[in-house]
């Protein structure tokens, strides 16, 4: 009975799972590598998921293939360098440094660091403007005048 | 007929919304009592229509009507009641249709729950609320036509997407969208004050309740998509920075901001510009992720190129109404002036901080979900901006957030003592340092959760120790619970918001302790992970009313005794052959068990994948603490109807001067 309902199983259409038993390595070490390298690389044909993630084919090859390097004795670098040269830097999760990512990686720091200056700048403006608002008119200053005497202002 | 009648309110809503946007404008300008007085009428009016055209789909969903072209290509005879009516909003049309609901459903519910409001902001907010809907309606009829009919009519539907059967639709979408249309509301304030020029304190108080509503189910309905995500992707990721997430974390983060900003506003008159600009730009994102969302822009650039005629009336809408306000925006903010003075170290300077922070890392999500299609529209070249770079982005700049909140709430306004502050926080730091450090013995691996775990210590324990300020003098038992319920609700609001933060951030720092096994296991062979053991104890198939299950009876034991059991599954969807995975999920204490089937081979054992995350409920039970803290602050007493009518009449001398 059992058989038979594997059989049936079989048969249904198959639907991996990610990381699947029989891909992993037998090498902890190795296996722990591949899968840190698989988190960073993009499942080609999936929305936006790592293929260590994805349950699509392609991700399943391309599991294989970093696992298939890695035996070969790459480095983590190289493994990547590998995809990098097949299929560009669309597999890269993260985008590698260089001119066309310029924008993309520095704009978080420059925004902050234009608010903090912009903030400083205002907060500046702000200490110093009280102080002229708050002048004396004409009147006060007359009244200070009478007040003090007339060697008020020469101490 | 019902499908036409549907049809025809849509149609005589926008005719409704167009004079609703003009009538109460022309009125607050020429002083004209009995056309503003038009506004609120023509608002629940307007509701009630795109109510009866909404409730006439879903009419047409319930009883499988397959000659309206929607429901033949979305439904099927067969699908459980609770995903036909779900359905209705499970694809484009209907979910623009629950877009425009949710908007009239603002707009009636501000002209029934304004009564404290001055007549000519009511019809102002109410009038551009109403250009609003009147541009969507516009998009809902000319381009996304729920009512369009087939004839003939098919015998079946092709049923909704597997994907989709899911309870989670009931819940997700209506929730993310009246957070991501409440924030419409604070937006047509915005409008409407920068359109008056009168920009105060009162002001600020009139949009708090809304923001902090719109807040509130923004972060309910991120939560509830990524528990979502969470059980149905089938490997327990629960957040994987893709745009459509992003879309919605965007408006979240600026509509934080804004609630952070408008208490400086209402308590101490000051960053009134800013303010007003965060309300423009949280609408704004929320309109940009409809844009992202519904454009198809995301699959790929050329496939809008391919059929642009959605995508470019969203972006049409999108230029007129940001354009617009921020033009409304450069007239009006030179003449503001700035007002409460304060020093950098104060309750305000905290709060500028929070805001300096929140609005980066905006702009981090905002860059990295944007660059990709830019660049490729301009250079073609394709380039993945995905999860890794978010985690070494936006990561670094919530840090120093967790560790400033606590502060904020301690400082004084207008000029703070950081020593102070300091020392009452020794035994919240003490607490997050004592918790880095037993929790990495314990746990041991990398120091990166231990850190975040002892930080969200800090965090949950910090958010309490201002409130306890409060209550401690207290002399005994009954006094401090008298005084514990006299404090303002926002008080307990923020503290419990705060906390939930905590929370949430100690569940993502447990993350770093889960367990993962994938493993092929026989029947009745036990696979360790964590803390327990999980057995399979029997493989048989089930059926459903429009799928056929393949179920393995699982349990769970601790030390030889069964303590939980569970179903994880395959399910073969008929209609559209597909199949998806059922996880297994138990939650035990704060942590849960998780659970997926592939293949079953022949010699009987079957490929598993296992996990046990720890304290992983956290993420979820968090959000919902942040929320309760936001309905906390809500119920404030300072924000019923009526209070705000005095503190405003109060207000005008003030403005006066």
């Amino acid at each position: 009975m059992r058989f038979v309902l594997a059989l049936c199983l079989a048969l249904l259409p198959s639907l991996a799972l990610a990381v699947q038993p029989g891909e992993i390595l037998a090498d902890p070490k190795l296996e722990s590598r591949a899968r840190d390298i698989s988190a960073e690389l993009r499942c080609l044909v999936c929305q936006n998921q790592s293929i260590d993630d994805s349950d699509a084919a392609l991700a399943r090859d391309l599991r294989m293939l970093v696992r298939e390097r890695l035996k070969a004795g790459d480095s983590d670098i190289e493994v990547r360098d590998y995809l990098v040269a097949r299929y560009g830097d669309f597999i890269l999760l993260k985008p590698p440094f260089k001119m066309e990512t310029l924008l993309l990686w520095l704009t978080p720091f420059a925004v902050l660091l234009a608010g903090a200056a912009a903030l400083i700048a205002f907060s500046r403006r702000r200490r110093s403007e009280p102080v002229a608002a708050q002048a004396l008119s004409e009147a006060e200053k007359h009244r200070l005048q009478t007040l003090l005497g007339p060697d008020g202002d020469k101490p | 007929m019902i499908v036409e009648i549907g049809h025809y309110a849509l149609v005589l809503a926008l005719a409704l919304a167009i004079v609703q946007g003009l009538a109460p404008l022309v009125g607050a300008i020429r002083h004209d009592g009995a056309l503003m007085a038009m506004a609120q009428p023509a608002a629940v009016m307007q509701f009630l229509l795109i109510g009866m055209s909404f409730a006439a789909l879903a009419y047409a969903y319930v009883t499988s009507d397959f000659s309206v072209v929607n429901v033949f290509e979305n439904s099927h005879s067969l699908k459980p009641m609770i995903y036909k009516i779900s359905g209705v909003w499970g694809n484009h049309e209907g979910s623009m249709l629950l877009w425009v609901l949710i908007l009239a459903l603002f707009g009636a519910t501000v002209a029934l729950f304004s009564r404290g409001m001055p007549d000519d902001l009511r019809a102002l907010v109410l009038s551009v609320q109403s250009w609003i809907a009147a541009a969507f309606l516009l998009f809902v009829l000319l381009t996304s036509n729920p009512f369009a009919r087939l004839n003939p009519a098919p015998l079946d539907g092709r049923d909704l997407n597997p994907l989709l059967q899911d309870p989670g639709l009931a819940i997700h979408p209506p929730l993310l969208y009246i957070g991501y249309v409440g924030l419409s509301i604070t937006f047509s304030f915005a409008a409407a004050a920068l359109i008056s020029g009168r920009i105060d304190a009162a002001w600020a108080r009139y949009i708090r309740p809304w923001t902090l509503g719109a807040w509130v189910f923004l972060t309910l309905g991120i939560a509830m998509g990524s528990y979502w995500a969470y059980y149905t992707l089938g490997w327990g990721g629960f957040w994987f920075w893709d745009p459509v997430e992003n879309a919605s974390l965007m408006p979240w983060l600026a509509a934080t901001a804004l609630l952070h900003s408008a208490a400086v506003m209402e308590k101490r008159d000051a960053l009134k510009i800013w303010t007003i600009f965060l309300a423009i730009l949280a609408f704004s994102l929320s309109l940009l992720g409809t844009f992202l969302v519904r454009s198809g822009v995301l699959t790929s650039v050329h496939s809008f190129a391919t059929d642009p005629q959605r995508g470019v009336f969203i972006l049409a809408i999108l230029v007129f109404f940001i354009g617009g306000s921020l033009a409304l925006f450069a007239l009006r903010a030179s003449a503001l002036k700035p007002g409460g003075i304060f020093a950098p170290v104060s309750r305000e300077g905290a709060l500028v901080l929070n805001n300096l922070l929140l609005t980066t890392s905006c702009a981090t999500v905002f860059i990295g979900t944007l660059y990709p299609l830019a660049l490729e529209a301009v250079t073609g070249e394709k380039i993945s901006v995905g999860a890794p770079f978010f985690n070494l982005t936006f990561g670094p700049l919530f840090i120093p957030i967790i560790l400033a909140m606590p502060f904020g709430q301690m400082l004084a306004w207008k000029r703070g003592d950081l020593l102070g502050a300091a020392q009452r926080l020794v035994l919240a730091c003490a607490l997050g340092l004592a918790g880095m450090v037993v929790l990495y013995a314990l746990r041991g691996g990398s120091v990166v959760p231990a850190i975040l775990a002892g930080l969200a210590v800090y965090l949950t324990v910090g958010s309490f120790v201002e409130v306890y300020g409060r209550l401690r003098n207290a002399q005994n038992a009954s006094s401090f619970f008298a005084r514990a319920k006299g404090l303002p609700r926002s008080a307990w609001g923020t503290a419990i918001a705060h906390a939930g933060v905590g929370l949430t951030l100690f569940g993502l720092a447990a993350t770093g302790w889960g367990v993962e096994r994938i493993v092929s296991a026989k029947i009745n062979e036990p696979v360790l992970v964590g803390p327990y053991e999980v057995v399979v104890t029997d493989i048989a198939p089930r059926d459903g009313s429009n799928y056929k299950d393949l179920v393995a009876h699982t349990q769970i034991r601790e030390g030889g005794r069964v303590v939980a059991e569970m179903d994880p599954s395959r399910r073969s969807f008929t209609t559209r052959t597909m199949v998806r995975t059922e996880a297994g999920i138990v939650t035990l204490g704060l942590g849960q068990v998780y659970m997926n089937i592939a293949d079953v081979r022949i010699d009987g054992a079957i490929d598993l994948r296992l996990y046990w995350k720890p304290y992983v409920a956290l993420i979820w039970l968090g959000a919902l603490v942040m929320s309760l803290g936001g309905l906390l602050s809500m119920s404030d007493r300072r924000l019923r109807i009526g209070i705000a009518k005095r503190a405003a009449a109060r207000m005008q001398p003030a403005a006066a001067e």
